[in-house]
């Protein structure tokens, strides 16, 4: 269970990295270059002759000298203002500004795929030629050293972009790279800013700057702004500050000594409030991996908790469940794709009946004989789980099945402090919870709750009363079952689909259900809540695998401690 | 004769006709099959190839694991799903001496420290390998490592009477726990990949044909010792309170037994076995690495002892070496059937074998003797008489399921 989380936080991290590195990603990049070159020909045209001309040269200067002399080039470039010299300055950085052979006219590549490579102008941006290959074109070369310089460049123009999020981008880049010569670039755009967002990223942005000037004055207002901000890159800036303060070979003035103390406290109090940050996020952590213990568990607590049956083949309940998701979603796919959204809606039924028909099969079949034998019967539901494995395998493979999430379950929630909240996570919790209250309606509300309680209580009174103690036998199982199969569409959602998916459930399982007492939902529900947070809490200090290992010791320790888990059974329902 | 017997006048070491007749065939196996296998020449029809010899003695490895389990489910009514954990423990302490006696010769060439330890760049042995490069010390620890945990997991449930499927539950977890454990590279065990490339033991090549032999003669006689030791715990007077407390522990209990040590010990002494299982597979099979703590193959365990009959310990040693026959059959032969027949077997043997094979065809081998008039029929028939409460079957666990 704890395998699943790292992931998807792998997931989301991989995601912010690239949003982040998204303005210069070669992608957007490319198609920059492609939309620049078809609006901005117009205007060009419309430019004055001599102005191309001063263009022109510095363009031309771009595949001259040195790597230094280039970034100077591009700087000058820059300078000029002009709205052509961004795409110039992407194609360099991307490898695709080229010298023509033939002439020395500094070309931009663009790669057209199939139909060759297209030589554009880079000043009137008027596609020059298309060739088969890049023959007689000279890639003009950049190394780190340069690449980094026309990243800064391009991020300080980007900053005027029409596009928001191209703008937010850019501003975060320079945020990162803090490079002083970026001030005039962002106090500029941010006179003209009026998107929140980007405004706000800027002025971060420029706080950080101001961070790494040497003026005390505007040190100390940087740092009252950052003060503001909930961010580790925040806290880890104004950290640096202060070691960097403290590690001089100078005797600092009293002046810097101020902005030194500002900025601990200023890093403290950040610190504190990402600490309670984390301390949500872990348990929110916690809760989504309890309700996905409680998910894989609560089936169990009904045919194990309520019925007193140690299904072993539990967890290839919750497997029939995801496979039958992945069905559902294959006919989706074929006959409603429009509808692909919904196909959760149909498979939570389907997977309950099927997992439930099975169920009621493998009560009728096998464990009706077992009653009263529950060592013989957790060996042969074994065997039932094993044939379970085999049949799914060979139906469709050992392989993981793709299962799809629907788009409104995609995506997450990301708070300033860096941390990521997926709402796939957030309907889990959701499901789990409808799942819980409606099994407690089912058997607190309704006549077959009510049978089956009498069932568990006393079989033969119950039988006396004129209960079919056969049939309700058969419909708890069931139900217990298709709760199981429920369960298994939401871990469908999170976990890989393959035949083994309910092994690696079904321990957890039953240490939730012994745990939280036996016969007891509300406390499988605190056993899984408990289980799961305590794990979450424990993983940063001991990882996760060392975690879920003092998890398994505590619990065994527990159940020596108290033998019927947390709620246990009073009177004379624990007698049996 | 049969009252007497039962009331324990009989010799303590009398074996039963099955074990009789384990002891012979295990004894017999133990002589004759390095024999065909070193003095026959390869040609002939008689020969025993080596890599037989090996699969043969991993099976009675598991025969003794499955005799081990025998004694704790069978006359105690505990049902571990945790002895894999123990068989697992005596493996990795072997394998640890095992690695110890490669020395120099791995291939980053360290002369104390094995190769995963150089390749995770360690300075120096952990402590916990100390010692292993001694063969007593390492056969010591075979027994004394599974024993411990035994005592100590069993001391923990015992006295806090969780029985029945809890402590199946909790022993299940405990082999979960172990095998997470031995998967981290750091807890200095070799992590995912275990223990092997071995060269020697006792500084005879372990790929020798002599050595191989040597081995399965190792593993027949540890196998028959194995049943004389359970065959004595459960014949003797601690045995019939063992039984006692299996049939009705709160019975038992009230007579003033102290139910606890009574469990305790035979668990402990059952782990041993397991460990010296794992002990002398290891070399056999040449490495032992985290999966052998998967609760799987501890569940699997419990299906070869219930195949076999379970409570008559010959019988927990006869289904190990048929289960794992068929396995070797059909995952070779059929390896997508193999699962179906598996799990075909955990269903049919419950429902309709409760006893096991050996329930099924000694009732047989009675009546065959009754109607020739021997005395040996008699006297047959008083030793299942005297097996748990008639056997197995008739053993209703203590359902003590709260909703019962």
């Amino acid at each position: 269970m704890i395998r699943r989380l790292p992931r998807a936080s792998d997931r989301t991290r991989g995601g912010r990295a690239a949003r982040r590195s998204g303005a210069s990603g070669p992608l957007v990049r490319l198609l920059a270059l492609v939309l620049a070159s078809l609006l901005w020909a117009a205007p060009a045209y419309a430019q004055e002759d001599s102005d191309r001309g001063d263009l022109r040269g510095l363009v031309q200067a771009l595949a001259e000298g040195g790597y230094g002399d280039k970034a100077d080039a591009a700087a000058a470039l820059a300078a000029t203002g002009d709205e052509r010299v961004r795409p110039i300055l992407e194609a360099l950085a991307d490898r695709s500004l080229a010298v023509r052979e033939s002439d020395g006219l500094v070309v931009i590549e663009a790669d057209l795929d199939d139909d060759g490579v297209g030589v554009v102008d880079p000043v009137t941006g008027e596609t020059l030629a298309v060739l088969e290959d890049d023959d007689g074109l000279d890639t003009i070369r950049t190394n780190a050293g340069l690449r980094r310089e026309l990243d800064a460049i391009i991020g300080s123009l980007s900053l005027r972009s029409e596009d928001p999020e191209t703008r937010l981008a850019a501003a975060r880049l320079v945020f990162d790279e803090a490079d002083e010569d970026a001030l005039p670039a962002v106090e500029a755009a941010l006179a003209e800013e009026d998107d929140e967002d980007v405004r706000a990223a800027l002025e971060k942005a420029r706080a950080a700057i101001l961070l790494e000037s040497g003026d005390t004055d505007a040190q100390l207002r940087a740092i009252e702004v950052l003060a503001g901000y909930t961010d580790p890159e925040v806290r880890s800036r104004l950290t640096a500050l202060v070691a960097r303060a403290g590690a001089g070979d100078e005797e600092p003035t009293a002046e810097e000594e101020a902005v030194a103390t500002a900025a601990e406290d200023a890093a403290a109090a950040i610190e504190s409030r990402l600490e309670v940050w984390r301390m949500v996020a872990s348990l929110y952590q916690g809760i989504s991996l309890g309700s996905v213990l409680l998910l894989a568990a609560i089936g169990l607590a009904i045919t194990f908790g309520v019925m007193g049956v140690i299904n072993m083949a539990h967890g290839e309940m919750v497997m029939l469940g995801a496979y039958t998701t992945f069905v559902v979603q294959e006919v989706f796919r074929s006959a409603f794709p429009g509808l692909f959204d919904w196909s959760l809606a149909v498979a939570v039924p389907a997977a309950f009946l099927v997992s439930g028909m099975v169920g009621i099969a493998i009560e009728r079949g096998v464990i009706r004989y077992l009653y009263g034998r529950p060592l013989e019967t957790l060996l042969a539901t074994w065997g039932i789980s094993l044939v379970l494995q085999q049949t799914v395998r060979t139906i469709f493979g050992p392989t993981n099945r793709q299962v799809g999430t629907p788009s409104w379950m995609q995506g997450a929630f990301e708070t300033t402090a860096g941390i990521t909240l997926t709402y796939n996570r957030f309907y889990i919790i959701l499901f789990a919870l409808a799942v819980l209250f409606a099994l407690m309606l089912v058997l607190h509300r309704s006549a077959l709750g009510l049978q089956m309680r009498a069932v568990t209580q006393n079989r033969r009174m119950a039988k006396a009363m004129g209960i079919r103690t056969d049939r309700v036998d058969a419909l708890t199982f069931g139900l217990g079952s298709g709760v199981a199969g429920a369960a298994g569409v939401a871990l469908s959602q999170i976990d890989n689909v393959s035949p083994n998916l309910g092994q690696a459930y079904i321990i957890d399982s039953f240490l939730v259900v012994v745990f939280g007492g036996v016969g007891n939902l509300w406390g499988t529900f605190a056993g899984a809540m408990t289980l799961g947070v305590v794990n979450k809490f424990l993983e940063p200090y001991a990882g996760a695998v060392l975690g879920k290992i003092v998890v398994l010791v505590a619990i065994i320790l527990f159940i020596q401690k108290r033998p019927r888990g947390l709620f246990a059974l009073k009177g004379r329902a624990a007698e049996g | 004769m049969g009252v007497a017997a039962s009331l324990g006048r009989r010799p303590w070491l009398a074996p039963g006709p099955g074990g009789w007749a384990l002891i012979a065939i295990v004894g017999a196996a133990a002589v004759l099959i390095p024999a065909l296998n070193l003095m026959v020449p390869p040609g002939s029809a008689f020969h025993v190839p080596t890599y037989m010899v090996s699969l043969m003695g991993k099976y009675l490895c598991f025969a003794l694991l499955a005799l081990s389990v025998d004694l704790v489910w069978g006359y105690c009514g505990i049902l571990s799903l945790g002895h894999g954990a123990f068989f697992g423990l005596g493996g990795y302490a072997m394998g640890m001496y095992l690695m110890r006696q490669i020395g120099d010769r791995g291939v980053y060439g360290d002369p104390v420290l094995p190769d995963f330890m150089v390749f995770l760049d360690w300075e120096r042995l952990p402590w916990y390998w100390l010692g292993f490069d001694n063969f007593a010390f390492a056969m010591l620890m075979v027994l004394a490592v599974p024993g411990a945990l035994a005592l100590v997991f069993g001391w923990l449930a015992f006295r806090s009477r969780v029985t029945g499927v809890y402590l199946s539950i909790i022993t299940q977890a405990m082999t979960f726990a172990l095998m997470l454990a031995f998967f981290r590279n750091d807890m200095g065990f070799g992590g995912n990949n275990g223990l092997t490339d071995f060269k020697d033991i006792l500084g005879f090549d372990i790929q020798a044909r002599g050595t191989r032999a040597a081995l399965f003669s190792a593993s027949a006689l540890a196998l028959i010792a194995g049943f004389l030791v359970c065959r004595f715990m459960v014949t003797s007077k601690y045995g019939r309170v063992l039984t006692a407390l299996r049939d009705s522990e709160a019975r038992a209990r009230f007579l003033g037994y102290r139910v606890e040590r009574y469990q305790l010990l035979a668990f402990v002494v059952s782990a041993m076995l397991a460990g010296l299982a794992g002990a002398l597979y290891v070399p056999q099979v040449g490495i032992i690495n985290p999966g052998e703590f998967s609760p799987a193959n501890s569940i699997e365990i419990i299906v070869w002892v219930a195949v076999g009959g379970r409570g008559t310990l010959y019988g927990a040693a006869l289904g190990g070496v048929l289960v794992n026959y068929a396995k070797t059959y059909f995952t070779g032969a059929m390896p997508e059937l193999w699962l179906f027949m598996l799990g075909g077997l955990f269903i049919a043997t419950t429902l309709f074998l409760p006893k096991g094979i050996v329930g099924a065809v000694m009732p047989l081998i009675d009546g065959v003797r009754a109607r020739l008039g021997g005395g040996g029929g008699r006297r047959a028939r008083s030793d299942t008489a005297r097996e748990p409460g008639g056997g197995p079957a008739a053993v209703a666990e203590p359902a003590r399921e709260p909703g019962e």
